[in-house]
């Protein structure tokens, strides 16, 4: 219980500050929807609706990621002002619900955006799934959390390095693949109606878990170091 | 310079061990507070510290001195935790800093606060970062807040202030930060120019407090150890006890400055400068 209290402390406060600031979701919103205007712009939808179904998802999920990286950063930049971190690493608190308070808060954030992303979506590149649309309830918040677990720890992890910005994606653009993959197939499937995606539902399922696990675990490691 | 190999009574050199008070009604701890042998730490070729050795007593008031560049900022991040040494040991009661997180407090010359948060809100949530091992009577939650009110009233600020500690004057920031130290209640309080933006009388409230508050027990019945570094040693006279002095990363001096006297009810003072 002690623990889900501090995740919930963590959480709270980072709610609160991008409540005050709105630089994580003014960027990514701002983001996301350019690239889904100007691809609607390049070709027409509406002309080619099946391989508009075929590109959908990994349009969608690369938008996400993109969008995703410039918070992720920006996260960490507010424990790094006036040194904010070092009181984090001389408290008692559990360094890994400092974490899980912060990829919770990013995931929030990022799924706060699909929100206005889907319909937009939807609308500009006239979709009508022809699988199992439920399914994406499912795909959806775990490809968000594959993303956002992921880039949350590599963002704290290149955060004492001078050129962070360009760090992060090196790191976690190839990281990131199998769960791209995994997250794009499942989508398309979805859209596409063409094939299963329980398969890959289940390989995001595998990465989620294992990945979450690995974080939480070094975190303490990550936060510690000088 | 002692040698940290040999037995502890040819180590203890007088002018590198330092006394705890001499009459200290609450308990001492039998460990010394802070234990450095040789500590070096380099930044690339250059030597912040060098091989510095020393030992303070639990319950000591040490304020440490030195001009700027001198090592008084990496040497209190060493014993924090914050940064390894690139040489020698660091002990904080007998163990490594890194294993006494919430036995340490740092106030440095940043705030450590968000910038977008209230006091209030800033320091409850410092507050909830130390709740585990309290017992509050009342919810958590009011205790945070009660915690934070309580810090926040002692160093002068108004809890109800709505101003975001971004919009703070720079008096105001130290002041709440000190608050944030404060409401974490340390074994061993390490303190980096603490009144280097504040007024006279800013100051000597300031001074006050931490009289004050070395002279109350810790949570876990210990005397607490105060540690601080300034470039106003005459502000920071009644609480230096002793006085260390650092020049180009080195311990140039350890001069027993006053004594003292811990009470229940507050401090009383009996200089012995030599």
């Amino acid at each position: 219980m002690n623990y889900a209290r501090h995740v919930l402390n963590h959480l709270r406060k980072d709610l609160r500050l991008e409540w005050r600031t709105k630089d994580s979701i003014n960027g990514m919103l701002f983001f996301t929807l350019l690239v889904v205007v100007v691809l609607a712009m390049a070709f027409d939808p509406a002309s080619f609706p099946s391989m508009t179904r075929q590109i959908s998802g990994g349009l969608l999920w690369v938008a996400m990621l993109f969008a995703a990286m410039t918070a992720l950063n920006q996260s960490w930049a507010r424990e790094t002002h006036n040194s904010v971190l070092d009181a984090h690493r001389l408290s008692p608190a559990p360094a890994s619900a400092l974490f899980i308070g912060k990829a919770l808060a990013n995931f929030l954030f990022v799924t706060a955006v699909e929100v206005v992303l889907a319909p937009i979506f939807t609308i500009f590149y006239n979709l009508q799934p022809l699988g199992q649309t439920w399914k994406l309830l499912v795909i959806l918040p775990l490809g968000t959390w594959a993303l956002v677990v992921n880039g949350t720890f590599f963002a704290a992890l290149s955060l004492r390095t001078r050129n962070r910005d360009t760090l992060l994606p090196l790191i976690l653009l190839p990281i990131s693949m199998p769960a791209l993959l995994a997250m794009i197939q499942a989508t398309t499937a979805v859209l596409t109606g063409q094939f299963e995606p329980t398969l890959w539902i289940k390989v995001l399922l595998a990465y989620v878990i294992i990945f979450t696990t690995a974080c939480v675990m070094l975190f303490q490691t990550v936060l510690s170091a000088d | 310079m002692t040698s940290w190999n040999d037995p502890p009574a040819a180590a203890a050199e007088p002018d590198q061990k330092l006394p705890a008070p001499a009459e200290a009604p609450v308990a001492a701890s039998a460990l010394p507070a802070v234990e450095l042998k040789r500590v070096s730490r380099l930044y690339g070729s250059f030597a912040a510290l060098r091989e510095i050795s020393l030992q303070l007593a639990a319950g000591s008031s040490v304020v440490m001195l030195g001009e700027n560049g001198a090592g008084k900022s990496t040497l209190l991040k060493v014993i924090a935790g914050l940064q390894s040494p690139s040489y020698g040991e660091t002990k904080v009661f007998g163990e490594e800093p890194r294993h006494q997180r919430g036995v340490v407090a740092y106030m440095s010359h940043a705030t450590m606060l968000y910038d977008e948060l209230t006091g209030m809100e800033n320091l409850s949530y410092f507050a909830g970062l130390y709740e585990d091992g309290r017992k509050p009577l009342v919810s958590k939650r009011s205790w945070r807040s009660e915690t934070a009110a309580q810090a926040l009233t002692e160093v002068g600020l108004d809890p109800g202030n709505t101003r975001r500690v971004g919009e703070y004057s720079q008096g105001m920031r130290q002041r709440a930060s000190l608050a944030r130290v404060l409401l974490s209640e340390p074994d061993l309080l390490l303190l980096d120019e603490p009144f280097s933006n504040l007024d006279a009388g800013s100051a000597q409230s300031m001074i006050s407090r931490l009289l004050g508050y070395v002279a109350e027990p810790s949570p876990n019945g210990l005397t607490r150890t105060l540690l601080l570094t300034t470039h106003q040693a005459e502000l920071a006279g009644p609480l230096a006890q002793t006085t260390l002095t650092l020049s180009k990363g080195r311990l140039v001096s350890i001069v027993e400055t006053s004594r003292m006297v811990r009470k229940a009810g507050g401090v009383e003072e009996m200089r012995t400068d030599r």
